[in-house]
């Protein structure tokens, strides 16, 4: 049975775990088996995981707005070099 | 030693020190989205983000020529961004939440989570809704500077914990916690939110999204 102290412990390398950035093997594999029977770090880890992919969704939708891109161009004095096709 | 970090093959590094026109567009053309996108997650306002983006490539240009190509020019281009968005907030009505100040926070303690309903099983098309993008949104606006900066270079932008160190002028480490703190903060923010419609999420549906 896995304590509400080592759940605390944990979630200081949940981040790095999932970017594959942990070094220490052995912190991972503990990691891996506390995951297998703690529902609420699970929980923790899937929404942790949801909520970076839902920003990455979201930015892929920001859009440099063509007036922006415009009068960017228009200040540096690029003008000519404006891609019409964009 | 050439200590000269290999830039990308479609750039030529001689012609924008030497202040070619056409090269500076390409540089401009291949990167403004992201400055763009940057500036306005860090200040929340299209105008301000968009006299970033012009500062950002006017200071570019006038230091291209003292540019040393040691560091990416993507991250040469953050840094110079990163920081007009700094001056710009310290600017404001409001107590300026500087990085430095911030430092105390990477040695608190754990943030730990509050809210564990599971919302990962809702119908895709409830997650970016408008109304859940702006939600999104103002959850990053809550964040302290020196997290909210280090969450967009890494999981927005893409760049590495190295990249982003060096962007910061920051040490890895700190970016990891940074980075650990902004997402967890985020996570639980979100939690608020998307708890309430998984909830009312009928369960047949969050047993078949769970096997998805």
């Amino acid at each position: 049975m896995q304590t509400k102290r080592e759940c605390t412990q944990l979630l200081d390398y949940l981040s790095e775990y999932l970017d594959d950035e942990l070094e220490d093997e052995q912190l991972c594999a503990e990691i891996e088996s506390h995951l297998e029977s703690c529902e609420n770090c699970r929980v923790v880890v899937d929404t942790l995981k949801k909520t970076i992919s839902l920003y990455q969704s979201a930015a892929e939708k920001t859009d440099l707005p063509e007036g922006v891109r415009k009068r960017l161009y228009h200040r540096l004095d690029l003008s000519e070099f404006q891609n019409p096709g964009r | 030693m050439n200590e000269t970090t290999q830039q990308p093959q479609d750039l030529s590094l001689p012609d924008l020190r030497a202040g070619d026109r056409e090269e500076f567009a390409k540089l401009v053309d291949a990167h403004s989205d992201k400055i763009y996108r940057l500036a306005l997650k860090m200040l929340g306002n299209q105008q301000d983000a968009e006299d970033v983006l012009q500062e950002t490539f006017i200071k570019a240009y006038r230091a291209l020529p003292e540019f040393e190509g040691r560091s990416k020019i993507s991250t040469w281009l953050y840094r110079i961004a990163t920081n007009q968005a700094l001056m710009l907030i310290r600017g404001r009505d409001k107590p300026p939440a500087s990085i430095d100040a911030e430092k105390i926070d990477d040695q608190g303690q754990a943030y730990t989570p509050l809210n564990l309903t599971d919302w990962c099983c809702l119908p895709e098309d409830e997650y970016l809704t408008a109304e859940a993008v702006a939600y999104l949104d103002r959850a990053v606006e809550q964040l302290p500077e020196a997290m909210k900066v280090t969450f967009l270079l890494r999981d927005i932008e893409g760049l590495s914990t190295a990249e982003t160190a060096r962007v910061l002028e920051v040490s890895e480490s700190a970016v990891k916690t940074r980075l650990s703190r902004a997402r967890l903060r985020l996570r639980e923010l979100l939690s608020g939110y998307y708890g309430q419609k998984a909830e009312s999420v009928p369960v047949d549906f969050r047993r078949r999204g769970q096997t998805n």
